[in-house]
């Protein structure tokens, strides 16, 4: 026992650190053995074949963050179950896959299948997209939508359901309030936050699509605070995901309320840093005289 | 891997770019291809906050150094602009596919626009060692942009220098030159980097003249090694356009397969 174990509902993992979908990808194999993570989330599935949005998909900004609008490029469901979970088998860390869609019908008919699927250890509910039926607004922007869509998948698997919340709204607790009603086993807070940069030279937008996701140490307090306020407001395990880039910025989001934290733009400039992360969490734990990492989750002092 | 490699020098050589040497640790990370690139941490700290892409502009295994040439243009490039001889700076690659070298290839052809000659100078320096002639049309915005008139002489490339001051190089023209030298020169094989323009006119000489040809693309990128999908292009393949990650399947593509948006 490392003490780093933690338990998600009926999720155990060996350790708190997976990435955030859409930072991670097969090629990740050749810097990091995913046997040393908590959980392993590819980028999210669509269930028909998507090419994405044209470049300049991503841009930096100036204060500590990217901006991404990739468009969920996507080789299609099929293509996910003939070659992208035999591969992910290889490993016994729990497989998470991240489903998309533009309809609720279609989130159904994905997890339906996907959770039929052994090798499938949860599923995370990417509803934080835009929704094609509702002008571009996500599901999770919404908390009726948001408690129809869990509902409804719910009817179709047992197996864990982890819904990726937007930051993007006026309350997050409403929504995972929504979410915890509906059926949902942990929940993500959050997804990036919409924002937008533009070349002040050529005067026009940084990357192709105007606006994106904006991700990067800039947004861990944002993160922080929402995790917090959720933790307040449900029962729910919740999985931190924002501006995580060494272990004190995950213990951070452990301490407001997190049992497990997510990994994204900090694999992007060292692949390694997950490993880094989880190694820097138990130097914190010795440090601190902690035997149980999950001792800590939710163990903010205030006053 | 990434690597922290020790900066032998990092000196601007004209108005706009830097020349950068570094001594690599271990000859691990060998063989480096030309065309392939390294994804550079350019400071220390969070300011810029993702690595940049630079093509590999000299490869010298037996010393293990490795050189760059880069424009300095943005956030990334000026910090990397500032690093000193003996600082360590963090390097992960070589990532990507390099130049391929057609079987029985005599005379080559390389295209470059502004600093598109780093990778295509990495490229002809290979030429050379396998006894390939090479020619080359270098373009750039001025005079004072030319970049290695004198060591592409040196190396025995014979080399055009065109650029927008004068007129000389505009698309018209330098097609005209191009062709001139495909027919006199026998050119089997055409090289391009760093202008879309140059780029189309020079897919379709290709395409006129049969003659094998690659291009090296340059986009933004995040990871650098297929987890992000910032960079992709399309390509054409069976009669269905796809995209495709520049840092993993390129970034050097057959000049024929890549569609210009």
């Amino acid at each position: 026992m490392s003490g780093l174990e933690v338990s998600l509902g009926k999720l155990h993992l060996k350790n708190p650190i997976m990435p955030a979908s859409g930072t991670f990808a097969e090629q990740m194999t050749n810097y990091i053995d995913i046997n040393e993570i908590g959980a392993v989330i590819p980028k999210s599935i669509t269930k028909s074949r998507r090419t994405g949005n044209p470049t300049p998909r991503i841009c930096e900004t100036k204060a500590g963050g990217m901006i991404n609008s990739i468009g969920i490029q996507s080789e299609g469901l099929t293509y996910f179950k003939e070659k992208t979970i035999p591969f992910y088998a290889n490993f016994s860390t729990p497989f998470i896959p991240s489903v998309s869609a533009d309809s609720i019908e279609e989130f159904v008919e994905i997890c339906e299948e996907l959770g039929a699927i052994d090798e499938v250890d949860a599923i995370e509910l990417n509803i934080s997209c835009p929704n094609l039926k509702n002008n571009g607004l996500a599901f999770g922007m919404d908390p009726s939508i948001s408690h129809e869509l869990v509902s409804q998948v719910r009817k179709t698997t047992n197996k864990p359901l982890i819904p990726k919340l937007s930051p993007n709204v006026t309350s997050i607790v409403e929504i995972a309030k929504a979410c915890e009603a509906s059926g949902a086993d942990i929940l993500t807070v959050s997804n990036t936050f919409l924002a937008m940069s533009i070349d002040v030279h050529t005067r026009k937008p940084k990357i192709s699509n105007v606006m994106g996701g904006y991700s990067g140490p800039a947004i861990l307090p944002l993160v922080v605070r929402m995790v917090y306020q959720v933790y307040q407001a449900t029962s729910l395990p919740i999985i931190g995901c924002g501006g995580v880039m060494n272990g004190e910025d995950a213990i951070e989001l452990m301490l407001a309320g997190a049992s497990a934290v997510q990994i994204g733009t900090a694999s992007f400039i060292d692949p390694e840093a997950m490993i880094t992360i989880r190694d820097e969490i138990e130097a914190y734990m010795k440090v601190h005289g902690i035997k149980d990492i999950q001792e800590i989750i939710g163990g903010v002092v205030v006053r | 891997m990434a690597v922290k490699t020790e900066i032998l020098f990092n000196k601007q050589i004209s108005k706009r770019y830097f020349h950068l040497k570094v001594k690599v640790p271990n000859k691990q990370l060998f063989p480096v291809q030309a065309g392939q690139f390294f994804h550079i941490k350019c400071s220390d700290g969070s300011k810029p906050l993702l690595r940049r892409p630079l093509s590999i502009f000299r490869i010298n295994e037996a010393e293990s150094t490795l050189e760059f040439l880069y424009l300095v243009k943005g956030v990334g490039t000026m910090a990397l602009a500032e690093r000193k001889k003996e600082e360590r700076l963090d390097i992960l690659g070589p990532l990507g596919k390099g130049f391929s070298v057609a079987e029985g290839s005599e005379n080559i052809l390389v295209v470059a626009r502004g600093v598109g000659i780093a990778t295509l100078s990495a490229l002809a320096f290979k030429m050379k060692r396998m006894n390939i002639s090479c020619f080359a049309i270098v373009s750039a915005r001025t005079k004072e942009d030319y970049l290695m008139e004198a060591e592409l002489k040196a190396a025995g490339v014979e080399a055009v220098f065109v650029n927008d001051e004068d007129g000389t190089s505009d698309p018209h023209h330098v097609k005209l030159l191009a062709e001139t030298l495909v027919s006199e020169k026998k050119i089997d094989g055409i090289y391009t980097c760093g202008s879309r323009r140059l780029s189309i006119l020079m897919k379709e000489l290709a395409c006129e003249h049969q003659l094998f040809a690659e291009i090296a693309l340059e986009e933004n990128m995040g990871c650098g090694i297929g987890s992000c999908y910032g960079c992709v292009c399309q390509i054409e393949e069976e009669e269905s356009i796809r995209p495709v990650r520049i840092c993993m399947e390129g970034p050097v593509f057959p000049l024929e397969k890549v569609v210009f948006a």
